[in-house]
């Protein structure tokens, strides 16, 4: 392996974004792919399957073998809220793998007894996102209700492409927050992207049932999520 | 947010800082599993020169003799592909008890 593609694939790795460390087991000659990075042919077919699947292997092309190891960024969620929904959600996210973080500036809300265990942060999504920006392997849940807490994070986690990004409100909150967001320069596609109201159709009622079609409709966007450079 | 703990036993950040210090390093990747195999595709295993090592290309079973192999592949130069597995004839002295077959890519870093 070359020097130089070890700190490649590490600066890349700590940037949080994937990456393909790929070998030919042949020659022994490697490179490191980023998503998005176009690849020609059935080797390229195996690099966009590989980084939808998370799964690292050797695949065949071109009369040659090639051992293609997959560094995908850990999935997390960022949690707006640190309300009821929440509390289930932060168990139920560390049991399916996830990292979890709640933000919510309301300390009666956000209170390590109601969250003992859990990264919480209790301050102004503003000022907590500057420092750990949103990517494209977060999923940004909102559930404070409140423009004044939710609206910040929605409009980051559509520009930077979070790969779930879901409010919590009837279809009348959210119609205004489609408004407000319009107005702060998002397109109907992208505005589209917002799951509302949050979660699968599960008819969930209580707020453990209602964290548990939130965690399942994470899930479905991360094993579905279309690649970078893919197109629309 | 970003797990501090976890980046001190992340082989491929301790290949990089070895490198840094001037030590040889080699890396072993699983590269392929056939049964109950245990650990996935992908993981590593960092040796240097005087057989220092960090991570798991299994349960502990079989990284001696990975250690051993890396060590000839950092003076050798020539990476090499190794395979364990219980029907290998080295199993009684280095098999995978949960009767898994795996195979491990070793390189030499630079």
């Amino acid at each position: 392996m070359d020097p130089y593609l070890l700190r490649k694939l590490n600066a890349e790795r700590t940037a949080r974004r994937a990456v393909i460390h790929l070998t030919d087991l042949g020659d022994g000659r490697d490179r490191v792919i980023r998503e998005g990075d176009p690849v020609a042919g059935p080797l390229g077919e195996a690099i966009a399957s590989a980084l939808r699947s998370g799964k690292s292997g050797v695949v065949e092309a071109e009369d040659r073998k090639f051992f293609l190891n997959v560094h995908l960024p850990p999935a997390r969620i960022v949690v707006i809220g640190a309300v009821h929904i929440s509390q289930a959600l932060a168990q139920m996210a560390k049991v399916a793998g996830f990292d979890i973080t709640i933000i919510d500036p309301r300390t009666a809300f956000a209170t390590e007894e109601r969250f003992a265990g859990i990264d919480l942060v209790a301050d102004w999504p503003e000022d907590v996102l500057k420092a750990r920006p949103l990517d494209a392997y977060t999923a940004l849940v909102a559930v404070t209700h409140d423009p004044k807490i939710d609206d910040f994070p929605l409009s980051q986690a559509l520009a930077t492409g979070c790969f779930y990004v879901g409010a919590l409100g009837s279809r009348k909150t959210h119609a205004k927050r489609v408004e407000r967001l319009t107005a702060l320069g998002h397109g109907e596609a992208a505005i589209a992207r917002i799951s509302a109201p949050i979660g699968l159709d599960i008819g969930a009622a209580s707020p453990a049932e209602i964290a548990v079609a939130i965690l399942a409709d994470i899930v479905a966007h991360l094993r579905r999520r279309p690649l970078l450079g893919a197109g629309p | 947010m970003n797990a501090t703990a976890n980046d001190m036993l992340d082989p491929l950040t301790i290949a990089e800082r070895w490198m840094d210090d001037g030590r040889m390093v080699a890396l072993a990747t699983v590269v392929e599993t056939w049964g109950s195999a245990p650990r996935p595709v992908g993981s590593h295993l960092v040796i240097d020169g005087e057989g220092n090592f960090h991570g798991s290309v299994s349960g502990g079973c079989v990284e001696g003799a990975v250690i051993g192999e890396a060590m000839e592949v950092i003076s050798e130069g020539e990476p090499r592909m190794l395979e364990f597995g219980v029907a290998d004839e080295t199993a009684w002295r280095v098999g995978l008890s949960c009767g898994g077959r795996i195979r491990v890519y070793v390189e030499r870093i630079g």
